[in-house]
């Protein structure tokens, strides 16, 4: 081999390299996540089903259905309900689960750990123990309650109290995972600034909310951006919480606990396999998500910057 | 692509995985001497953190009338060996098991693998656009891709792949933390001069890839590894979608499948859940030092 032919190979391994390393997740990515996403509107616009290989075209039919179908509104309004109740106390006791572990602890790795710990379970294992935890005749916290004087509950019947079940699991799965996250980000902070907030007698609650979180903003913002993406898609905590049968599918027998996800399963998978009707739920679920990250960013971005 | 993954994934310092970290030396950790309170708090924590767990052990060593009684039973009972029979008579349990290895086995070594190539050459190497394909890296993460899932079954339609684990493999092969991950690691951990050193001796890029970016990024791949089986493992909606016969499941459709007969056997139910957790708690008890490094290194800049 000459030089000069050394030198042509050598220059095209220095261009093309790079791109060639990058390729297979850009192509793997668009193929799987991004393409399906994107075609999934073009079979919301069409009567689509796998029984039949005709997939007429239906302009926007399938939207008016969905947003004329009092079961859709009651999806959202389940959805929204959980993601209030599984995500505002999550992440409040995340802070504040961190905030308690910047201190000279004996032991740290042990808390560390244990928090992590529900993380390492699975979503189905999740909703398999706490639907056990909470059954109405033979769980442990009906017991608990009773033998505080309180009444037994009967967890799944209700709208309140089912979604409350659903939202303590998110809390349990997700807890201990975001504190770490947090903490990460605090302990980057500068300690002065905390020296002359304990000098001025500022209690350690008060640190944490007039220096700690405003210092940390970036990272919150992250994380109530990331929960809520996954809280609006929350799916197999109520299709397991669900006893049998087709209550798994409709999230209990009057639909108390049926999220979005499981509405579109039901539609997309369950019922004669709908394409256009359940992709059509996946598109309005997708503004939905957005609409309600950027408010939530728009919320977040409020905490003062600390000065 | 799974939540667990994107939740990891943020802008921020680099990883420093397995080397001493250089901290300023006033920083936040060890300013306050915890009170009694606090020990208290955390070990409520502690408690709440494990007891469903321990539960889960509990009711899956007792037959189902032990579970009728008032209290219930709060100590392990001597069913365990019978549940774990039942589990396996009433679904291909086993067959799950070695499934779900190979499901998650498969795409770890796949996403370490592409992982690391993009990040090297995000991280080291110059080329036209690599910023602005970055953030496309970074922006991927919050896509949401469970919405995908109709035309993602139509497409294995087409390839003849449903009810079958390629379908539940392809599309998890690649992720935008991993990538993400890896770059901000390898920024950080891989000397330029070394790399420097053998363009001058002449090496190609994928020797410099095989002898020197490798070597370097192992502690990180490790790191990646773990959190990347435990996701895959774990992954629910889209394996219970696309497989429909009992042999092709994996754990956590099966044990979906234990829990959604008319009558819920809560102590099978539970001893299939054992199964399926017992696996990654042990790896968690044995690598979590690790595992909780890594989640930490994704964090946010304050």
């Amino acid at each position: 081999m000459n030089s000069s032919t050394r030198s042509r190979l050598y220059r095209w391994d220095v261009k093309a390299s790079p791109y060639l390393y990058i390729a297979p997740f850009f192509v793997l990515f668009a193929a799987f996540g991004l393409f399906p996403l994107g075609y999934t509107a073009w079979v919301s616009l069409h009567d689509w089903s796998l029984l039949s290989d005709e997939h007429t075209f239906a302009g926007l039919d399938n939207y008016q259905r969905l947003l004329g179908d009092p079961y859709f509104w009651n999806a959202l309004r389940n959805t929204v309900s959980i993601l209030v109740l599984g995500t505002v106390p999550q992440l409040l006791l995340a802070l504040l689960m961190a905030h308690l572990l910047t201190m000279r602890l004996r032991g740290r790795t042990f808390f560390q750990m244990g928090m992590l710990l529900p993380n390492v379970a699975s979503v189905v294992a999740v909703a398999v123990i706490f639907s056990q935890l909470f059954g109405r005749d033979f769980g442990v916290i009906n017991w608990v309650l009773e033998s505080l004087g309180a009444g037994r509950i009967d967890w799944q019947a209700g709208v309140a109290s089912s979604h409350i079940a659903i939202a303590v699991m998110i809390i349990w799965k997700w807890t201990g995972y975001n504190a770490l996250i947090y903490l990460a980000a605090m302990q980057a902070i500068p300690r002065d600034m905390y020296e002359s907030a304990t000098l001025d007698g500022a209690s350690s609650i008060r640190q944490l909310r007039s220096i700690t979180i405003p210092m940390i903003r970036p990272t919150v913002i992250f994380t109530v951006i990331v929960s809520t993406i996954y809280g609006l898609q929350v799916f197999a905590e109520p299709q397991l919480f669900a006893g049998g049968g087709y209550d798994t599918v409709t999230g209990g027998s009057s639909r108390q606990f049926q999220t979005l996800t499981l509405y579109l399963y039901e539609h997309g998978f369950n019922r004669g396999f709908q394409f256009g009707y359940a992709s059509a739920t996946a598109w309005v679920m997708f503004v939905i998500i957005v609409v309600i990250a950027v408010l939530n960013y728009l919320l977040v971005r409020r905490i003062r910057s600390s000065s | 692509m799974t939540m667990q993954l994107v939740k990891g994934g943020e802008a921020g310092p680099a990883p420093r995985i397995g080397r001493r970290s250089h901290r300023p030396v006033r920083t936040l950790s060890h300013r306050l001497r915890p009170g009694r309170l606090t020990y208290l708090t955390l070990l409520a924590v502690m408690f709440f953190s494990a007891f469903p767990l321990y539960f889960s052990f509990v009711v899956a060593s007792q037959d189902n009338s032990a579970l009728g009684r008032i209290p219930p039973p709060l100590l392990p009972g001597a069913n365990l060996v019978d549940n774990v029979r039942r589990v396996f008579d009433t679904v291909p349990f086993g067959a799950a098991m070695v499934n779900s290895v190979i499901v998650a086995g498969t795409i770890t070594a796949s996403v370490v693998l592409f992982s690391t190539l993009a990040g090297f050459a995000f991280a080291k190497l110059r080329f036209k656009g690599r910023t602005a394909l970055l953030v496309v890296v970074v922006a991927t993460m919050m896509v949401p891709t469970q919405l995908g899932i109709v035309p993602l079954y139509l497409l294995m339609n087409q390839f003849g792949w449903t009810d079958s684990l390629q379908a539940v493999i392809m599309p998890a092969l690649v992720n935008a933390f991993g990538v993400f991950f890896m770059t901000q690691y390898l920024r950080e951990a891989l000397p330029t001069e070394l790399l420097e050193a053998g363009r001058i001796d002449g090496a190609a890029t994928h020797r410099l890839f095989w002898h020197v970016v490798l070597p370097i990024a192992r502690p990180a791949a490790a790191v990646l590894g773990m959190l990347t089986f435990l996701t895959a493992w774990n992954d629910y909606f889209w394996p219970l979608i696309v497989l429909s016969s009992p042999d092709n499941y994996t754990v956590q459709v099966a044990l979906s499948n234990l829990r959604s007969g008319y009558v819920t056997d809560f102590s099978l139910v539970l001893t299939g859940t054992l199964l399926a957790t017992l696996p990654l708690l042990v790896v968690f008890v044995v690598l979590g030092k690790q595992i909780i490094g890594g989640i930490m290194q994704g964090a946010v800049k304050g």
